[in-house]
């Protein structure tokens, strides 16, 4: 993909940025926006990350040392999850490097719909603010704050939860919800319709791919989550709906259908982001294009695909009948297909390269390797014979943080460093930066390795205290979380150097193996780029 | 101290991978399944090791191949990168590989799957409903036994018993040994999860429903056995064990002649936590 340099004359492009309220208040760049959802994401981050480290803290030994008592932990446990999915990885991939990057890498002067863009990033710190409301409201008899899981399975979520907490996390969620579905409206637009001439699906950018997959994925699974959270509202009011309610007819595992047809899509949307951006470091940093760009691209579409038919392998043990079961184990096998084919292209990318061990390409070889790890632990969970002995258990716990916690959240700091040069215009420190990246590594490795032990041996999972057998490996991974901690303390001294410092990035950093279209701009970019759309040309090679 | 314990625990792990010693519970620091009780759950493991052995090889395989590219590819050593970018045979064969390996995979998982959850015919019934935050156990066949509350055990009364906190009832579920027992499952209020690591059961108490699983204990396996409620159901969910107590025939016969509580002497038989009965 060949593009035609842009003009260097950055007065050309009236770089008038407005005062600093109307900049970042009533913001419709979608720089600036991308700017305000990673701050955001960050902020987040390290809300979800006290709650995970304050339950290692609890979990390091047997008894109940920190906690009031059950409900608080499952208070925690319940606002990590929720907190880490939509505020945290939600918010980052999608809004924050997918505003920044998706414009640049398909040549737009913005997104389609800049004030729907504002609208979407504003509705997310309301959403944050009710949940954070609801750990200091009644939830159930026995404390404040909602402690049902981020599942919200009724009837622990109805008639379980009778105290408001569970309502403001429901009107959270909804506004979260809308954020996505109007941020997913503006990249489907904005990647269908702005694309620079000459710039075909087929030459579209792997990270745009992968956003318009996500959007997609989002379009239509965020309103069944908007449904079922209003069924549960409403089953919530005394003399309400009974959807969910045994006793009025309905029935509770009817929520739970639903909650995975969203649930699982939102597995995909946090992590097929990721996929885009690893894709691009690995391509950069083997100084080689991407190897079987439309395999990587349509095993995407793929695994989208797929994603949205195989929810029930969330609810092996619920009493399903058992052909069924048998469907969702067969369909959710077809899964790994695309993903190998994934893993085995982007080895075959940097395969014959040259290969530079930058810190992004670190996170991107250590995102790959996690990936397998986390999953082929799926392949087993997959197994519904099996998994009747792991469902429920730190199994699925160690399973989930490893597509997660190393998945996306490896893809997020890999695109972090990747980028951080174009956004901010700086370069960061190269060690603080290293050990940022040693620490998180060894780190997470620690805290959810052994947890596949505990799960094995049949830890279930949302426990605030243990019997002792489990010990053991709880205070490893109770250690494994200081070392994180550690890490995350180098990512933000990292930040506040680089500020300090301000040693200045050049527009194309990383050298001749950038060859997207954010590459030829200046770093940072422009207030307005591409006044005048760049021509891509033709060529047969991707 | 804990390093003393490490060693200890990755010995007996590693014994536990390899010996047939009896476990009815967690392994102190274990790192692999429960020993199993029951048909199914010997089924459950052998699919899980082969399972395991699939995916550690291709953790392996993809770590050597990672680590061969990154040596052999470094910019050290490989200053003037291919320009390759397509290999139709390649990337049919990444495709198909797998797709074959699941096949190979999906016959015996269906089988565990279908071995599983198809009933056969059971000799006897035993009902559970979930409460918040205890176990109710009932026995249809049996009308003479009222049904009984099994709760969790205080700390200090565990401690003073002698059996482990966290896993040990007041009362425990009795069943006989060498006997196809079909467990109906439900809740009286929030979902809970029923379930028995050593036997490879987990059925989901629901309100509403009555799901069905079933075990077989294998002869000579009698003993305690311990299980933890799987479903999150609120601020005790940590804290309602499952015990079952697995008898002898004869025992079991006694058992239920006696209206469901141990005579002496079935008591001395029937392991250290028997002891309790019912009224």
């Amino acid at each position: 993909m060949v593009a035609i340099p842009h003009g260097d004359d950055h007065g050309a492009y009236g770089d008038d940025k407005p005062g600093f309220f109307a900049r970042w208040f009533y913001s419709t760049n979608h720089k600036d926006i991308g700017t305000l959802y990673l701050i955001f994401a960050i902020i987040s981050g390290l809300i979800g990350g006290y709650l995970s480290l304050m339950m290692r803290l609890e979990l390091a030994e047997p008894g109940i040392q920190f906690f009031e008592n059950g409900h608080a932990y499952n208070v925690f446990a319940s606002m990590h999850g929720l907190i880490m999915i939509f505020f945290m990885v939600m918010p980052a991939v999608i809004g924050g490097f997918g505003n920044w990057f998706v414009p640049l890498m398909i040549g737009a002067p913005d997104m389609a719909f800049p004030r729907m863009n504002n609208l979407s990033f504003w509705l997310l710190p309301t959403a944050l603010i009710c949940l954070l409301i609801s750990f200091f409201v009644p939830g159930s008899a026995s404390g404040d704050g909602f402690g049902g899981g981020w599942v919200m399975y009724p009837p622990l979520s109805t008639s379980g939860s009778p105290g408001p907490a569970f309502d403001f996390i429901i009107i959270g969620l909804l506004a979260a919800g809308f954020s996505s579905i109007f941020g997913a409206i503006n990249f489907i637009t904005t990647i269908l319709n702005m694309r620079a001439p000459g710039m075909t699906m087929h030459k579209m950018p792997l990270f745009a791919w992968s956003v318009l997959v996500t959007a997609f994925l989002l379009l239509l699974a965020l309103p069944v989550l908007a449904a079922s959270l209003f069924m549960l509202f409403t089953d919530r009011i005394d003399g309400g709906t009974g959807f969910f309610d045994p006793a009025m007819g309905g029935d509770p595992e009817m929520f739970q259908h639903l909650f995975w047809f969203f649930g699982h899509p939102e597995v995909y949307i946090m992590i097929l982001p990721a996929f885009g951006i690893v894709s691009h470091v690995v391509s950069t940093f083997s100084k080689k294009p991407i190897f079987g760009y439309l395999g990587m691209a349509y095993a995407m579409v793929a695994i989208g695909v797929v994603g949205f038919v195989v929810w029930a392998h969330h609810m092996y043990t619920v009493g399903m009948d058992v052909d069924l079961k048998a469907y969702f184990l067969a369909a959710t096998l077809v899964i790994a297909v695309p993903t190998g084919v994934k893993i085995f292209s982007w080895l075959a990318t940097m395969w014959g390269g040259s290969i530079t061990f930058t810190i992004p390409m670190q996170w991107a070889l250590a995102f790959i390797f996690l990936f397998v790890v986390g999953g082929v632990t799926g392949v087993m969970l997959a197994n519904a014979g099996v998994d009747v002995a792991l469902h429920d258990t730190y199994y699925v716990v160690a399973h989930f943080h490893y597509v997660l916690s190393m998945g996306a959240v490896f893809g997020i700091f890999c695109g972090f460093y990747y980028w951080f040069g174009k956004m901010s215009g700086y370069l960061y420190n190269k060690w603080l930066a290293a050990a940022h990246f040693w620490l998180f590594f060894i780190g997470v490795n620690v805290i959810f390795f052994p947890q596949h032990f505990l799960g094995l041996n049949g830890m279930p999972r949302r426990y605030i205290d243990y019997p002792e057998e489990f010990e053991l490996w709880n205070q490893v991974s109770s250690a494994g979380a200081y070392i994180t901690l550690a890490g995350v303390a180098f990512f933000l001294i990292m930040l506040v150097e680089a500020f300090i410092r301000r040693r200045p990035a050049s527009d194309s950093y990383w050298g001749e193996g950038a060859t997207t279209l954010e590459w030829t701009l200046p770093s940072p970019p422009p207030y307005h780029q591409f006044n005048t759309l760049p021509r891509i040309e033709d060529t047969d090679g991707h | 101290m804990r390093l003393k314990r490490l060693i200890l625990a990755s010995s007996t792990a590693f014994f536990a991978l390899t010996s047939t010693a009896f476990a009815s519970r967690p392994t102190d620091g274990g790192w692999w399944l429960q020993e199993s009780a029951t048909p199914v759950m010997d089924e459950l493991t052998k699919l899980h090791n082969f399972v395991f052995w699939i995916i550690v090889g291709i953790t392996l395989f993809v770590m050597v191949l990672m680590a061969w590219i990154m040596f052999r590819y470094s910019a050290k050593r490989n200053p003037v990168p291919s320009k390759t970018t397509h290999h139709v045979g390649l990337e049919v064969a990444w495709t198909i590989v797998p797709i074959i390996i699941l096949l190979i995979m999906v016959v015996p998982s269906m089988r565990l799957l279908y071995f599983q959850d198809a009933l056969p015919e059971t000799e006897m019934t035993v009902k559970v409903t979930g409460n918040t935050w205890n176990w109710e156990y009932s026995y249809p066949d049996y009308p003479n036994i009222e049904s009984f509350i099994s709760n969790p055990l205080e700390k200090e009364e565990a401690d003073a018993k002698g059996v482990p906190y966290l896993l040990a009832t007041d009362v425990p579920l009795v069943v006989p040994v060498d006997t196809k027992v079909k467990v109906l499952v439900t809740s009286a209020n929030n979902l809970h999860s029923f379930a028995m690591p050593a036997f490879g059961i987990k059925m989901d108490a629901v309100p509403g429903r009555i799901n069905e699983t079933w075990f077989e204990v294998h002869p000579g396996k009698e003993g305690t056995y311990y299980g933890q409620c799987s479903e999150i159901c609120g601020v005790f969910h940590y804290k309602m064990p499952i015990e079952i107590e697995v008898v002898s025939k004869a025992e079991f016969a006694a058992w239920v002649a006696n209206d469901g509580a141990f005579t002496e002497t079935v008591a001395s038989l029937g392991g250290g936590s028997a002891t309790a009965a019912q009224e």
